[in-house]
Protein backbone atom coordinates (compact mmCIF):
# COMPACT_ATOMS: atom_id res chain seq x y z
CA UNK A 1 0.00 0.00 0.00
CA UNK A 2 1.23 3.48 -0.78
CA UNK A 3 1.90 6.31 1.63
CA UNK A 4 0.35 9.11 1.43
CA UNK A 5 2.12 11.29 -1.01
CA UNK A 6 2.64 14.67 1.46
CA UNK A 7 4.42 12.40 3.22
CA UNK A 8 2.26 12.69 6.62
CA UNK A 9 3.28 8.69 7.07
CA UNK A 10 -0.16 7.11 6.82
CA UNK A 11 -0.95 4.71 4.39
CA UNK A 12 -2.90 6.38 1.28
CA UNK A 13 -6.87 5.39 0.34
CA UNK A 14 -7.33 7.53 -2.83
CA UNK A 15 -5.62 8.24 -6.17
CA UNK A 16 -6.58 11.77 -7.45
CA UNK A 17 -7.98 11.67 -10.80
CA UNK A 18 -6.85 15.54 -11.07
CA UNK A 19 -3.11 15.10 -10.03
CA UNK A 20 -2.23 11.47 -9.62
CA UNK A 21 -1.35 12.22 -5.87
CA UNK A 22 -2.05 9.22 -2.93
CA UNK A 23 -3.34 10.86 0.03
CA UNK A 24 -5.11 9.13 3.21
CA UNK A 25 -7.95 9.91 4.24
CA UNK A 26 -7.12 13.09 6.64
CA UNK A 27 -5.07 14.64 3.83
CA UNK A 28 -7.48 14.08 1.28
CA UNK A 29 -10.50 15.48 3.35
CA UNK A 30 -8.17 18.65 3.81
CA UNK A 31 -7.15 18.81 0.40
CA UNK A 32 -10.50 18.44 -1.33
CA UNK A 33 -11.96 21.33 1.64
CA UNK A 34 -9.43 23.61 1.00
CA UNK A 35 -10.29 23.60 -2.72
CA UNK A 36 -13.82 24.23 -2.28
CA UNK A 37 -12.80 27.37 -0.20
CA UNK A 38 -10.02 28.45 -2.64
CA UNK A 39 -12.62 28.40 -5.47
CA UNK A 40 -14.92 30.03 -2.95
CA UNK A 41 -12.45 32.75 -2.35
CA UNK A 42 -11.10 33.18 -5.40
CA UNK A 43 -14.20 33.57 -7.72
CA UNK A 44 -15.64 35.53 -4.74
CA UNK A 45 -18.52 33.83 -5.10
CA UNK A 46 -20.44 35.18 -1.82
CA UNK A 47 -20.46 38.51 0.18
CA UNK A 48 -20.09 38.45 3.87
CA UNK A 49 -23.39 39.07 5.80
CA UNK A 50 -25.47 37.03 2.78
CA UNK A 51 -27.63 34.72 2.59
CA UNK A 52 -27.64 31.61 0.22
CA UNK A 53 -29.93 28.62 -0.55
CA UNK A 54 -28.53 25.39 -1.47
CA UNK A 55 -30.40 23.34 -4.27
CA UNK A 56 -30.50 20.23 -2.46
CA UNK A 57 -31.73 17.17 -4.28
CA UNK A 58 -31.22 14.38 -1.89
CA UNK A 59 -28.05 13.08 -4.38
CA UNK A 60 -24.48 13.03 -3.78
CA UNK A 61 -23.41 16.45 -5.34
CA UNK A 62 -25.61 18.55 -3.31
CA UNK A 63 -25.45 16.66 -0.06
CA UNK A 64 -21.94 17.27 -0.10
CA UNK A 65 -22.26 20.25 -0.86
CA UNK A 66 -24.09 21.32 1.84
CA UNK A 67 -21.91 19.36 4.11
CA UNK A 68 -18.81 21.36 2.93
CA UNK A 69 -20.71 24.90 2.71
CA UNK A 70 -21.65 23.97 6.79
CA UNK A 71 -18.13 23.27 7.18
CA UNK A 72 -16.76 26.07 5.17
CA UNK A 73 -18.74 28.53 6.62
CA UNK A 74 -17.99 28.09 10.42
CA UNK A 75 -14.11 27.41 9.95
CA UNK A 76 -13.27 30.24 8.14
CA UNK A 77 -16.43 32.07 9.28
CA UNK A 78 -17.97 33.69 6.23
CA UNK A 79 -21.00 34.78 7.79
CA UNK A 80 -23.52 33.00 5.58
CA UNK A 81 -26.87 31.54 6.45
CA UNK A 82 -28.01 29.08 4.26
CA UNK A 83 -30.55 27.44 3.79
CA UNK A 84 -31.62 23.97 1.73
CA UNK A 85 -34.31 24.47 -1.47
CA UNK A 86 -35.72 21.39 -2.77
CA UNK A 87 -38.11 20.90 -5.71
CA UNK A 88 -40.90 18.05 -5.25
CA UNK A 89 -41.25 17.04 -9.10
CA UNK A 90 -44.13 14.59 -8.14
CA UNK A 91 -42.32 11.55 -9.79
CA UNK A 92 -43.62 8.50 -7.57
CA UNK A 93 -40.64 6.19 -6.48
CA UNK A 94 -38.10 8.81 -6.79
CA UNK A 95 -38.48 12.21 -5.27
CA UNK A 96 -40.60 10.82 -2.63
CA UNK A 97 -37.97 8.61 -1.27
CA UNK A 98 -35.01 11.55 -2.11
CA UNK A 99 -37.04 14.00 -0.45
CA UNK A 100 -36.93 12.13 2.73
CA UNK A 101 -33.16 12.32 2.52
CA UNK A 102 -33.12 16.23 2.09
CA UNK A 103 -35.14 15.85 5.24
CA UNK A 104 -32.22 14.44 6.99
CA UNK A 105 -29.77 16.78 5.42
CA UNK A 106 -32.21 19.51 7.29
CA UNK A 107 -31.65 17.50 10.54
CA UNK A 108 -28.06 16.77 10.51
CA UNK A 109 -27.02 20.33 9.19
CA UNK A 110 -29.69 22.50 11.05
CA UNK A 111 -30.21 24.37 7.76
CA UNK A 112 -34.05 25.67 7.25
CA UNK A 113 -35.55 23.53 4.25
CA UNK A 114 -38.28 25.06 1.73
CA UNK A 115 -39.74 22.11 -0.88
CA UNK A 116 -41.49 23.85 -3.48
CA UNK A 117 -43.73 21.50 -6.49
CA UNK A 118 -44.28 21.20 -9.82
CA UNK A 119 -47.84 20.40 -8.64
CA UNK A 120 -48.19 23.85 -6.85
CA UNK A 121 -46.38 26.37 -9.11
CA UNK A 122 -47.91 24.29 -12.37
CA UNK A 123 -50.25 22.43 -11.79
CA UNK A 124 -49.05 19.44 -13.38
CA UNK A 125 -46.74 16.89 -11.35
CA UNK A 126 -43.70 14.79 -13.50
CA UNK A 127 -46.10 12.13 -13.33
CA UNK A 128 -49.26 14.07 -14.95
CA UNK A 129 -46.71 15.38 -17.14
CA UNK A 130 -45.28 12.03 -18.62
CA UNK A 131 -48.66 10.17 -19.03
CA UNK A 132 -49.61 12.59 -21.48
CA UNK A 133 -46.62 13.64 -23.54
CA UNK A 134 -45.01 9.92 -22.67
CA UNK A 135 -41.43 9.26 -22.37
CA UNK A 136 -39.76 11.10 -24.77
CA UNK A 137 -38.04 14.33 -23.51
CA UNK A 138 -38.42 14.14 -20.17
CA UNK A 139 -35.86 15.45 -18.74
CA UNK A 140 -35.39 18.24 -21.28
CA UNK A 141 -39.02 19.46 -19.59
CA UNK A 142 -38.23 18.72 -16.46
CA UNK A 143 -34.64 20.16 -16.15
CA UNK A 144 -36.81 23.80 -17.57
CA UNK A 145 -39.13 23.52 -14.66
CA UNK A 146 -36.79 22.90 -12.06
CA UNK A 147 -34.42 25.47 -12.81
CA UNK A 148 -37.88 28.38 -12.89
CA UNK A 149 -38.90 26.63 -9.96
CA UNK A 150 -35.30 27.08 -8.01
CA UNK A 151 -35.34 30.41 -9.08
CA UNK A 152 -38.71 30.72 -7.58
CA UNK A 153 -38.26 29.33 -4.43
CA UNK A 154 -35.04 31.75 -4.42
CA UNK A 155 -37.24 34.43 -4.75
CA UNK A 156 -39.68 33.15 -2.09
CA UNK A 157 -36.94 32.55 0.46
CA UNK A 158 -35.41 36.04 -0.32
CA UNK A 159 -32.02 34.92 -0.40
CA UNK A 160 -28.77 36.60 -1.98
CA UNK A 161 -27.01 33.53 -3.71
CA UNK A 162 -28.65 30.19 -5.31
CA UNK A 163 -25.76 27.57 -5.18
CA UNK A 164 -25.96 24.05 -7.05
CA UNK A 165 -23.80 21.07 -6.81
CA UNK A 166 -22.97 21.04 -9.89
CA UNK A 167 -19.57 19.45 -10.40
CA UNK A 168 -16.24 19.04 -12.85
CA UNK A 169 -17.78 16.17 -14.56
CA UNK A 170 -21.21 17.46 -14.99
CA UNK A 171 -20.40 20.77 -16.41
CA UNK A 172 -17.54 18.31 -18.91
CA UNK A 173 -20.67 16.52 -20.19
CA UNK A 174 -22.96 19.97 -20.53
CA UNK A 175 -19.92 21.25 -22.33
CA UNK A 176 -20.08 17.58 -24.91
CA UNK A 177 -23.90 18.01 -25.40
CA UNK A 178 -23.30 21.57 -25.98
CA UNK A 179 -21.14 20.46 -29.06
CA UNK A 180 -23.02 17.75 -30.50
CA UNK A 181 -26.08 19.52 -30.51
CA UNK A 182 -24.39 22.52 -32.37
CA UNK A 183 -25.56 24.90 -29.05
CA UNK A 184 -23.49 27.76 -29.14
CA UNK A 185 -24.90 30.48 -27.20
CA UNK A 186 -24.95 27.64 -24.28
CA UNK A 187 -21.92 26.24 -25.21
CA UNK A 188 -20.32 29.66 -24.71
CA UNK A 189 -22.01 29.94 -21.26
CA UNK A 190 -22.26 26.87 -19.58
CA UNK A 191 -18.39 26.86 -17.88
CA UNK A 192 -19.31 29.65 -16.01
CA UNK A 193 -19.00 29.35 -12.39
CA UNK A 194 -21.34 32.59 -11.87
CA UNK A 195 -24.87 32.62 -13.85
CA UNK A 196 -27.25 35.68 -13.77
CA UNK A 197 -31.13 34.23 -14.14
CA UNK A 198 -32.06 37.88 -14.60
CA UNK A 199 -33.98 38.30 -11.51
CA UNK A 200 -30.62 39.65 -9.62
CA UNK A 201 -30.52 36.56 -7.79
CA UNK A 202 -26.86 34.98 -8.51
CA UNK A 203 -26.46 31.13 -9.18
CA UNK A 204 -22.99 29.67 -8.12
CA UNK A 205 -21.06 26.49 -8.60
CA UNK A 206 -18.75 26.06 -6.16
CA UNK A 207 -17.92 22.06 -6.58
CA UNK A 208 -17.34 23.22 -10.36
CA UNK A 209 -13.65 22.23 -9.97
CA UNK A 210 -14.64 19.08 -8.17
CA UNK A 211 -14.14 15.60 -9.73
CA UNK A 212 -17.15 13.15 -9.70
CA UNK A 213 -14.96 10.83 -8.37
CA UNK A 214 -13.98 12.79 -5.25
CA UNK A 215 -17.09 13.64 -4.23
CA UNK A 216 -18.42 10.35 -4.18
CA UNK A 217 -15.25 9.18 -1.97
CA UNK A 218 -15.86 12.00 0.40
CA UNK A 219 -18.84 11.34 1.03
CA UNK A 220 -17.90 7.81 1.58
CA UNK A 221 -15.31 8.56 4.17
CA UNK A 222 -17.36 11.12 5.63
CA UNK A 223 -19.96 8.16 5.63
CA UNK A 224 -22.79 11.17 4.47
CA UNK A 225 -26.05 9.67 3.86
CA UNK A 226 -27.37 10.30 0.39
CA UNK A 227 -29.79 9.10 -2.03
CA UNK A 228 -28.42 7.31 -5.08
CA UNK A 229 -31.45 5.84 -6.81
CA UNK A 230 -31.64 6.81 -10.81
CA UNK A 231 -35.31 9.20 -11.82
CA UNK A 232 -37.36 6.47 -13.00
CA UNK A 233 -37.62 8.61 -16.22
CA UNK A 234 -33.99 9.27 -17.01
CA UNK A 235 -32.39 6.32 -18.88
CA UNK A 236 -33.75 8.18 -22.23
CA UNK A 237 -31.94 11.41 -21.58
CA UNK A 238 -29.25 12.75 -23.88
CA UNK A 239 -27.52 13.55 -20.96
CA UNK A 240 -26.86 9.60 -20.66
CA UNK A 241 -24.77 9.69 -23.95
CA UNK A 242 -22.46 12.62 -23.30
CA UNK A 243 -21.97 10.96 -19.65
CA UNK A 244 -21.02 7.84 -21.55
CA UNK A 245 -18.85 9.16 -23.94
CA UNK A 246 -17.05 11.01 -21.43
CA UNK A 247 -16.24 8.25 -19.03
CA UNK A 248 -14.93 6.42 -22.54
CA UNK A 249 -12.93 9.16 -23.24
CA UNK A 250 -11.37 9.00 -19.66
CA UNK A 251 -10.01 5.42 -20.27
CA UNK A 252 -6.10 6.71 -20.82
CA UNK B 1 -4.22 -26.12 -4.01
CA UNK B 2 -5.40 -23.18 -1.83
CA UNK B 3 -8.58 -22.99 0.65
CA UNK B 4 -11.71 -21.33 0.68
CA UNK B 5 -11.28 -17.62 0.59
CA UNK B 6 -14.03 -15.87 2.54
CA UNK B 7 -14.30 -12.21 1.76
CA UNK B 8 -17.28 -9.69 2.15
CA UNK B 9 -18.08 -8.15 -0.85
CA UNK B 10 -20.30 -4.75 -0.93
CA UNK B 11 -22.39 -2.43 -3.16
CA UNK B 12 -23.35 1.14 -2.77
CA UNK B 13 -24.06 4.83 -4.70
CA UNK B 14 -26.91 2.91 -6.41
CA UNK B 15 -24.46 -0.25 -7.91
CA UNK B 16 -26.83 -1.84 -5.17
CA UNK B 17 -29.35 -2.03 -7.66
CA UNK B 18 -28.17 -4.37 -9.74
CA UNK B 19 -27.98 -7.01 -6.79
CA UNK B 20 -31.82 -7.23 -5.75
CA UNK B 21 -31.00 -4.11 -4.03
CA UNK B 22 -28.48 -6.19 -1.42
CA UNK B 23 -25.52 -4.15 -0.26
CA UNK B 24 -23.57 -6.47 1.81
CA UNK B 25 -22.59 -10.49 0.45
CA UNK B 26 -20.54 -12.81 2.36
CA UNK B 27 -18.86 -15.17 0.09
CA UNK B 28 -16.78 -18.38 0.00
CA UNK B 29 -14.55 -18.23 -3.38
CA UNK B 30 -14.20 -21.42 -4.07
CA UNK B 31 -10.93 -23.04 -4.31
CA UNK B 32 -8.40 -22.51 -7.89
CA UNK B 33 -5.32 -23.52 -8.98
CA UNK B 34 -3.71 -19.80 -9.05
CA UNK B 35 -4.60 -17.17 -6.84
CA UNK B 36 -7.72 -15.08 -7.47
CA UNK B 37 -7.30 -11.87 -8.25
CA UNK B 38 -9.88 -8.85 -8.51
CA UNK B 39 -10.13 -9.24 -12.43
CA UNK B 40 -10.93 -12.71 -11.35
CA UNK B 41 -13.90 -11.55 -8.73
CA UNK B 42 -15.56 -9.34 -11.40
CA UNK B 43 -16.47 -12.42 -13.56
CA UNK B 44 -17.13 -14.22 -10.60
CA UNK B 45 -19.23 -11.76 -9.28
CA UNK B 46 -20.92 -11.20 -12.77
CA UNK B 47 -22.00 -14.85 -12.82
CA UNK B 48 -22.76 -15.58 -9.19
CA UNK B 49 -24.36 -12.37 -7.58
CA UNK B 50 -25.50 -9.96 -10.50
CA UNK B 51 -29.34 -10.36 -11.14
CA UNK B 52 -29.33 -7.61 -14.10
CA UNK B 53 -28.19 -5.59 -16.95
CA UNK B 54 -24.23 -7.49 -16.85
CA UNK B 55 -23.20 -4.32 -19.38
CA UNK B 56 -24.57 -1.78 -16.68
CA UNK B 57 -21.46 -3.60 -14.10
CA UNK B 58 -18.67 -4.60 -16.74
CA UNK B 59 -17.27 -3.88 -19.80
CA UNK B 60 -13.96 -4.53 -21.59
CA UNK B 61 -12.92 -6.79 -18.86
CA UNK B 62 -13.13 -4.50 -15.90
CA UNK B 63 -15.53 -2.54 -14.36
CA UNK B 64 -17.88 -0.03 -15.75
CA UNK B 65 -16.06 3.68 -15.67
CA UNK B 66 -17.98 4.94 -12.82
CA UNK B 67 -17.93 2.84 -10.49
CA UNK B 68 -15.08 3.09 -8.02
CA UNK B 69 -14.08 0.01 -6.04
CA UNK B 70 -12.36 -0.20 -2.79
CA UNK B 71 -10.54 -2.82 -1.15
CA UNK B 72 -10.82 -2.36 2.50
CA UNK B 73 -11.75 1.31 2.31
CA UNK B 74 -8.86 1.86 -0.35
CA UNK B 75 -8.78 3.04 -3.79
CA UNK B 76 -7.97 -0.08 -6.45
CA UNK B 77 -6.61 2.33 -8.43
CA UNK B 78 -3.88 2.57 -5.58
CA UNK B 79 -3.51 -1.79 -5.99
CA UNK B 80 -3.21 -2.67 -9.60
CA UNK B 81 -6.90 -2.45 -10.10
CA UNK B 82 -7.54 -6.09 -11.29
CA UNK B 83 -4.57 -7.64 -10.45
CA UNK B 84 -4.86 -6.72 -6.87
CA UNK B 85 -4.28 -10.51 -5.59
CA UNK B 86 -7.31 -11.45 -2.73
CA UNK B 87 -7.04 -12.15 0.73
CA UNK B 88 -9.06 -13.88 3.26
CA UNK B 89 -11.34 -11.61 5.05
CA UNK B 90 -11.19 -8.53 2.53
CA UNK B 91 -13.95 -6.18 1.96
CA UNK B 92 -14.45 -5.28 -1.33
CA UNK B 93 -16.56 -2.21 -2.12
CA UNK B 94 -18.28 -0.73 -5.38
CA UNK B 95 -20.02 2.67 -5.59
CA UNK B 96 -21.46 3.78 -8.61
CA UNK B 97 -21.27 7.50 -9.46
CA UNK B 98 -23.75 7.31 -11.90
CA UNK B 99 -26.67 8.00 -10.28
CA UNK B 100 -27.57 11.41 -9.96
CA UNK B 101 -29.86 14.24 -8.08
Amino acid sequence: MPLCSTRCGKNAVLKRPKTGDALCKECFFEAFENEVHFTITRAELFKPNSTVAIAASGGKDSTVLAYVMKLLNEKYDYKLKLFLLSIDEGITGYRDDSLDTVKQNRDDYEMPLQILSYKDLYGWTMDEIVSEIGRKNNCTFCGVFRRQALDRGANLLKVDYLATGHNADDIAETVLMNILRGDLARLNRCTSIITDSGDGIPRVKPLKYTYEKEIVMYAYFRKLVYFSTECVFAPNAYRGHARVLLKDLEKN
Amino acid sequence: MTDNVEISIEFGGGAELLFDNKKLHIVKLPVKDKQWILGDLLFWIKDNLLKERPELFLQDGSVRPGILVLVNDADWELLDTVNYVIQPKDRITFISTLHGG
